[in-house]
């Protein structure tokens, strides 16, 4: 067995940030526990009963005392908060030009696609050095998609896209664990990341031989499910024109505005009367459980790769 | 023996029909042991299943009514209803100079709702358990799971009655039935603890009941506010269900802090330092308590902006826990320490109490939580809080007024071996499971990776070790009700009201009403004159 | 002066009052936490859900609404009306005023079921069979848990009302009952005042347009 390590491999560009906070918490709160301790500890021994020692004039109370161990914590406290909250925005904001890969999760499995359209399970290879985004979701109960080396997690929520970002620095396999109880075999819906020099990627990414990509998938979906027949600039429906909709700003019926992302196009697929844009007709039928997440994400993906308006 | 409240009457009857909050604190007594040795098999089950990486001795299935088990039973069943229902049924109207609470009857009554909650929860575990561990998240639990989760909601939600109505009789009775001259700055800090207690058992309780309704519709119609097929959204389960789950850890933790109070200036001869510091924390913790819910949630997908505020609330509770800390620490400043297995528990509590809330701000920091939630880290910082704390202050607490409860003295070589067994067989269980949740191990997996066997072979063996601690007193506690030295009636030399009448005390508690006219925790060791 | 035999935990008359007092308002505050997520989960609706929402609301009965409405705050004058008249002392009074109120609890419930059967045979309820969109089969979800739980504690408001008209007319000292029926009181003017909450949200919004 080798030397006992207190943390787990680090392997991503956040994961050094994240252990800094923690080696710094640990030292600090074992100092704090250790004072504590020893304090005890010496009183205990200094004014055991019997024990012959001045005791006289015992405090009471001491506001400057009190009041100076609410303060000091307090700064402290408001440093680390800081500090952490500061690491934790930048975990959730997304670098514009992450490479997108998309997640499905379900009992007891993870399925994954690459943008070329190269799909794996329970296992993901990933470039070094390169941001990488996941857009996920579940197909039944809650998951968390956790990787210990890379000091990231995100629950898997379905219903919705939640999204994650990492960039890994060195070649090697990780953990890829579920870390939201979600069933039976729980403990079993893990995996492994394999994060590969650039050039290794490519080869990989060849190996699987040609694939038609997510975005070909999806605009084969798109006709299948019929989609094209009304959101075709041609058809003589009425309905919205999807060419560059991801990221626009979309006014709705009902008066508000939101911007286009992931959730609202999937939204507006299985609940179409939710989110009506406005100067149309709530016409569209309802996908609910004819269309399966992973053929959502092509279509999205599709209709994100459409020609801009 | 002079009367006393257990002389006053010896059938079945004049037990299950007693008014007199003392009996009902040994129902509650009888009842909760039971459910705790209940839950404690559920937890030596796991802990042997995690003996080895495989998943060999119980099969996944199995494994996850285990630890819905251990956990439905440990905080419903035991945690919350230990220090309050018990100890405190107990004690609060002796320590404010009254005869009972103020509605009896209604006490009685909590019983028999908690002991019939129990009995549904027992009964669906008996009827094929329950998988969807104590969360019950959706919608795992309303549309997934294969087990008695309807069953055990209503047990559950019937549980919960008894806490509201606990909450209720003590407010009441705090307000309307203090002794003559005992003001609230002269309340000892385990009824201001009970009381805060209290007000989150009122406020937070009834939100859970009805979520838990919401949830037990969703499930049997398949209609519902958490389906996101529905339109609904799983995370107002969370959201819902946290608002009174944070909260219920101070519920656990907030009496433990009150035994704690009590035992350490008593030990110590020292008045507690700054007492009205320590009231104040008390009721910071409660209320500021009901607004870091969302910190459960950081990697939920809840707005960033929302996980930033929970972050910092949940630093800013740290504060008042962090003031008790230091001010129990204070109180032994030139005391005149003895160590009985009271005072050992008390210590031991503020030891690992201590560990377990600094081991918080790890998880109350955004970047950090977001590697640590869900792990084993999660686990090891709340039995820190939950075992480590209450637990440890529960024992501490029953020690402290067994001679009064019993009458007679509990044999005083055996609680200090079993307080210093429980203490280091602890810290092997849990301390490795902070170790084991650093590295990134997930919780609530049956099998794992070989690379963490070390540790949970080590957890798992510090469990044995607890377990001795936990059934020794079982053994040696039954011994002295019918061995024990007899006790007199303030054999700590206690300042108390609770101290001024018979061991064990007359069913009405006191033969002539107390007036109180000293400040709380007067102590001083032996000898020390009094200040003029 | 009245007289109540005081229990055997409590000195005196006046501390058992208090303690009466204060432990029914802390049930109500129970009592109201209780709705709670009943209502976090309608602003929930009325948020992500604004037009199924705004239609739900339409197609609920306002005319029955109101006129239930109108039946509780009156019911309210009733029981407000009977404690004043115990304490002066006219007991009989309080007795017709109590048994008014009770007459009008039930008038609510009648109506209310009225209400219930037309929703039913109109689809307006959620789950299999429903006639309504998802987004409405959620208020209508809510509609149901909240009024139905309004008029379960409806119903032991009238039980105890009822109690208390009997009671009346058999002790020998009804005067005696008065603080009770005081303590009895707050809780009928409580599943009022939820009443007053639900109305607006429930039959109101998105009528005014």
């Amino acid at each position: 067995m080798s030397a006992f390590e207190l943390l787990p491999p680090a392997a991503s560009t956040m994961a050094g940030r994240v252990d800094t906070i923690f080696l710094t918490l640990s030292a600090l709160c074992g100092f704090v526990a250790l004072a504590i301790a020893v304090l005890i500890v010496v009183f205990a021994i200094r004014y055991r009963e019997g024990a012959s020692v001045d005791r006289s004039n015992p405090p009471t109370r001491n506001r400057a005392l009190e009041i100076g161990w609410i303060v000091v914590p307090l700064v402290i406290f408001a440093g680390i908060f800081l500090w952490a909250g500061a690491d934790y925005a930048e975990l959730r904001r997304q670098p514009a030009d992450a490479m997108p890969i998309f997640v499905v999760a379900k009992q007891w499995m993870w399925k994954l696609e690459h943008e070329g359209g190269r799909r794996e399970i329970n296992e993901l290879h990933v470039p070094v050095g390169r941001p990488v985004r996941l857009v996920m979701t579940s197909e039944d109960v809650i998951h968390s998609f956790f990787v210990p080396a890379f000091r990231i997690k995100q629950d898997v929520v379905p219903g919705r896209y939640s999204s994650l970002w990492f960039t890994a620095t060195g070649p090697g396999n990780y953990h890829l664990f579920c870390a939201e109880y979600c069933g039976s075999q729980h403990a079993a819906m893990g995996g492994r990341i394999v994060a590969m020099a650039p050039a290794d990627f490519a080869r990989w990414l060849e190996s699987g031989g040609p694939t038609s990509g997510i975005a070909a998938r999806g605009f084969a979906l798109f006709r299948r499910y019929g989609c094209s027949g009304c959101h075709d600039p041609r058809s003589t429906v009425h309905a919205p024109d999807l060419a560059g909709l991801l990221g626009r700003s979309v006014h709705l019926a009902d008066g508000r505005s939101l911007v286009a992302d992931e959730a609202y196009i999937r939204d507006s697929v299985l609940l179409p009367n939710r989110d009506v844009v406005a100067g149309f007709e709530p016409i569209m039928p309802s996908f609910v459980g004819q269309i399966a997440e992973d053929e959502l994400m092509a279509i999205i993906e599709y209709i994100r790769s459409m020609p801009g308006a | 023996m002079a009367d006393n409240y257990l002389t006053d009457g010896y059938t079945l009857a004049s037990w299950l029909t007693t008014r007199d909050h003392k009996r009902i604190a040994l129902l509650y007594f009888a009842a909760i042991t039971t459910f705790f040795f209940v839950g404690g098999a559920a937890a030596t089950l796991i802990r042997l299943e995690l003996a080895t990486a495989q998943g060999d001795l119980v099969s996944d299935d199995t494994y996850n009514r285990l630890f819905t088990a251990h956990g439905v039973i440990m905080v419903w069943l035991f945690l919350i209803p230990s220090i309050p229902s018990a100890l405190g049924n107990f004690l609060m109207p002796m320590m404010i100079g009254a005869r009972d609470l103020a509605f009896p009857r209604l006490n009685l009554a909590s019983w028999y709702i908690y002991v019939a909650g129990g009995v549904m929860i027992i009964t669906a575990l008996f009827l094929g358990g329950v998988d969807t561990g104590w969360t019950f998240y959706t919608p795992f639990s309303t549309l997934f799971s294969n087990s008695h989760v309807v069953l055990t909601l209503l047990g559950v939600f019937v549980v919960g009655f008894s806490s509201i109505l606990t909450g209720l009789n003590f407010i009441v009775t705090v307000h309307t039935m203090r002794a003559p001259g005992l003001t609230w700055f002269r309340l000892p800090l385990f009824v201001w603890a009970n009381y805060a207690t209290s007000l989150i058992l009122v406020l937070a309780t009834p939100v859970l009941a009805m979520t838990l309704v919401l949830l037990a519709i969703e499930r049997i119609f398949q209609v519902g506010i958490f389906n996101p097929a529905l339109g609904g959204d799983p995370l107002l389960f969370q959201h819902l269900f946290w608002f009174y789950s944070h909260p219920a850890v101070y519920i656990m933790i907030l009496p433990a802090m009150g035994v704690a109070s009590e035992i350490i200036p008593c030990f110590a001869r020292r008045p507690v330092f700054g007492y009205r510091f320590m009231a104040y924390a008390i009721l910071g913790i409660a209320i500021i308590g009901f607004l870091v819910w969302g910190h459960h949630m950081f990697v939920s997908g809840q707005s960033v902006y929302a996980s930033l505020v929970f972050s910092l609330l949940s630093f800013l509770v740290a504060i008042p826990s962090a003031i008790k800390v230091f001010n129990w620490t204070a109180t032994l400043y030139k005391g005149s320490i003895r160590f009985s297995a009271p005072m050992l528990y008390a210590l031991g509590f503020v030891g690992l109490f201590t560990i377990g809330g600094l081991t918080g701000l790890y998880l109350a920091s955004l970047a950090l939580d977001v590697h640590l939630t869900d792990t084993y880290f999660v686990v090891a910082h709340f039995h820190y809080i939950m075992v480590g704390g209450s637990v440890m202050a529960y024992f501490g607490g029953v020690h402290f007024w067994w001679p009064k409860i019993s009458g007679r003295m509990y044999p005083e070589i055996w609680g200090k071996v079993a307080a210093v067994i429980v203490f280091v067989g602890f810290n092997l269980t849990f301390f490795p499971q902070y170790l084991l949740g650093v590295q990134g191990m997930p919780r609530r997996y049956h099998a794992y990776p070989d690379e963490f066997t070390v540790l949970n072979v080590l957890s798992s063996a510090g469990a044995s070790i607890l377990a001795v601690g936990y059934l020794l007193p079982l053994a040696y506690l039954a011994w002295s009700i019918f061995r024990g030295e007899r006790a007199t009636s303030n054999p700590w030399r206690a300042t108390g009201l609770e101290w001024q009448t018979a061991s064990p005390p007359p069913t009405e508690n006191f033969e002539h009403p107390p007036e109180v006219t000293r400040e709380p925790y007067d102590y001083r060791p032996e000898g020390e004159i009094a200040p003029p | 002066m009245i007289t109540l035999p005081v229990a055997p935990q409590f000195s005196t008359e006046i501390q058992q009052h208090r303690a009466a007092t204060l432990g029914m308002w802390v049930f109500l505050a129970t009592e109201l936490m209780f709705f709670g997520p009943l209502f976090l989960g309608y602003g929930y609706g009325r948020l992500h859900l604004s037009d199924a929402f705004a239609a739900g609301s339409r197609e609920t009965d306002v005319v029955l609404g109101t006129v239930n409405t109108g039946i509780l705050l009156t019911s309210s004058f009733f029981v407000a009306n009977a404690v004043d008249a115990l304490e002066r002392g006219a007991h009989r009074f309080a007795a017709i005023m109590l048994h008014a109120a009770i007459a009008l609890g039930i008038a609510f419930l009648a109506i209310k079921g009225i209400e219930y059967s037309n929703d039913w045979q109109e689809g307006l309820f959620p789950g299999a069979g429903s006639a309504l969109p998802k987004g409405e089969q959620y208020f209508f979800l809510l509609y149901f848990a909240m009024t139905g739980l309004h008029a379960a504690h409806l119903i032991i408001g009238i039980a105890i009302l009822l109690a208390f008209a009997v009671a009346l007319g058999r002790v020998a000292d009804p005067v005696s009952l008065s603080a009770r029926l005081r303590v009895a009181g707050l809780y009928w003017h409580f599943v009022d005042a939820v009443w007053i909450f639900l109305y607006p949200i429930l039959y109101l919004v998105e009528r005014s347009g």
